[in-house]
């Protein structure tokens, strides 16, 4: 597989780490009420979808970036790869 | 039929001309009491325990595909119950135990050869842990020694014993382990269960779950509706997939692994052999070829086929422990879907929905379950119950901190 780093170019997969579904970007609030439960479905639970699944890929043998890469776990075919951080951010995230 | 070397004598002397399919081709009836989705090892085994053991009737097995065409005809058909944790070990144990008495239970030759595995260790800490499992095995009534390095070499001379990186201190030995032929099971648990009454419902696929006021009522196939007061789910790496039709998050992610065979060689590996260290294990089957294997591939994968990179690793792993394997030529590797659980351990379970039971997170290691999952999973579906051996299998021990977690690895399931 061949994952197309958004400011490396085309990298072989072999370089990265995989980590699993990018929900976990979305860590919960511990102070909130039901944060327990919410805890258990973050950390436990997941989609685990045939077809595109956007996930976090970790570039260890390059430039350290985290990678959020959608790929379909059907054809392994790469969809689209965006910076991590980028995507945090967008979610609301400061960093 | 009753199969046995008389009924072989007989059918040679008479052109062959006795021998009947081995089971039915049914429709599907309206409804049944019991459906068990996924014509697998485990599917097989618990509509076999439920008609023989558990006294049920009115069983039906929906397979989408073909009896053997899942995981359980895509192993590499280990069998061994060499565990350390107290919610495991009870179970595996009670599987192999199960497997030594199957083939005259279910009247299948299944090929279960007790030749012992061995798990190779490289440095002290490794041999301490090997010897702590090893007690764990004994003292839940299984069969452990410890292997020097001389024993070792006597049983597998060739090995690389100076290797620079992991030389080999000894091995951990199971001989009551060892290897079954995998199709032969599933074929003898689908006979077996078929002999009683059991329809076994080829390409037919489960494409819905159907609930009222919060019981099941049945599933909805390719080949239409079919009403059940009680549905066992053991789809395998499709798990998430089947359970999302009741709306169930499953704790579990599907990840592709490899496995090879090399050419018919003449007898060299009379037992099964893991490196752990080099990501590698080998045994050989009684046609001559090395079966040999390594690590998931790592990322989420619906694919059945794998990527080079881990191709390459296994076959690293094999070059630094038996140089010779390079003479080999490779002649067939294929992929299977695991099911991977966040603590590498499996579920058999009761769901939240009345009359919805679910078996799966086998991982990489279900195949030796499968006569004691079959069984624990009847005796769920039949009972109510877990079974004595099942009890930690449930899916609550996420929220309850009771992971049963041999690696130590953490919610991590492309680790364990
Ligand atoms: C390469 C490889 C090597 C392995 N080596 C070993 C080993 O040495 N030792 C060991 O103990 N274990 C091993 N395993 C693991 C073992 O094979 C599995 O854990 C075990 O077979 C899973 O249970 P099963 O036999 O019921 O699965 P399967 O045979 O996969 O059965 C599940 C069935 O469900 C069906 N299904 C899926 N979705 C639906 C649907 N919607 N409707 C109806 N049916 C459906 C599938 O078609 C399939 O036939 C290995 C696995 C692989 C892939």
């Amino acid at each position: 597989m061949i994952i197309n780093h958004p400011l490396l170019g085309p990298r072989d997969a072999q370089e990265f780490v995989y980590l699993g579904d990018a929900s976990l970007i979305g860590r919960p609030d511990g102070m909130t009420e039901g944060a327990v439960d919410a805890f258990h479905d973050y950390l436990y639970l997941r989609d685990n979808p045939a077809g595109e699944h956007r996930e976090l890929w970790y570039h260890e043998q390059g430039d350290r970036s985290w990678l959020v890469v959608t790929r379909n776990t059907v054809t392994h075919e790469v969809v689209s790869v965006e910076i991590a951080r980028d995507v945090a951010r967008k979610m609301g995230r400061s960093k | 039929m009753r199969y046995s070397g008389w009924r072989v004598i007989r059918e040679a002397l008479t052109g062959h001309k006795g021998w009947t399919p081995a089971w039915r081709d049914p429709e599907p009836q309206a409804a049944y009491d019991i459906l068990v989705v996924g014509g697998g090892g485990h599917g097989l085994a618990t509509a076999y325990y439920l008609a023989k053991e558990f006294g049920q009737a009115k069983i039906a097995v929906l397979e989408k595909g073909y009896i053997g065409g899942g995981n359980v005809g895509r192993n590499t058909t280990i069998i061994r119950s060499n565990y350390l944790l107290d919610g495991n070990q009870p179970f595996y144990e009670f599987s192999l135990k199960l497997w030594e008495g199957l083939e005259q239970d279910f009247n299948y030759n299944a090929m279960v050869s007790q030749r012992g595995i061995i798990n190779l260790f490289h440095t002290d800490a490794q041999r301490d842990a090997y010897t702590r499992r090893g007690n764990a095995m004994i003292l839940h009534g299984a069969d452990a020694e410890m292997l020097n390095r001389d024993q070792v070499r006597a049983l597998y001379p060739f090995l690389n014993f100076d290797n620079a990186r992991f030389p080999i201190k000894g091995a951990l030995m199971q001989r009551r382990g060892g290897t079954v032929r995998h199709d032969a099971v599933a074929w003898g648990y689908a006979r077996g269960a078929d002999q009683r009454g059991v329809d076994i419902i080829q390409n037919c696929e489960v494409t819905g779950i159907r609930t009222e006021h919060g019981r099941v009522t049945g599933v909805d196939t390719t080949r239409g509706f079919i009403g059940a007061k009680k549905v066992g789910v053991a789809v395998a790496g499709s798990s998430s997939k089947v359970m999302a039709h009741a709306g169930m998050r499953l704790p579990m992610e599907s990840h592709v692994l490899q496995a090879f065979v090399s050419e018919g060689l003449k007898p060299v590996i009379d037992g099964v052999m893991t490196y752990g260290a080099g990501h590698f294990y080998v045994s050989q089957s009684d046609k001559g070829g090395l079966v040999f294997g390594g690590d998931i591939d790592g990322y989420n994968s619906y694919a059945q086929r794998g990527n080079m990179p881990v191709v390459e690793d296994v076959a690293e792993g094999g070059m630094s422990l038996m140089p010779m394997i390079g003479r080999a030529r490779l002649l067939r590797m294929w992929g299977g879907i695991m099911d991977m659980s966040m603590d590498g351990s499996p579920i058999i379970d009761k769901t939240d929905i009345d009359g919805l039971y679910f078996n799966g997170g086998w991982c990489y290691g279900g195949f030796k379950a499968t006569p004691a999952s079959g069984w624990c999973f009847a005796h769920l579906l039949a009972t109510d119950q877990s079974h004595s051996t099942a009890t930690a299998y449930r899916f609550d021990r996420f929220r309850k901190g009771l992971m049963i977690d041999e690696k130590g690895q953490g919610a991590q399931p492309n680790l364990h």
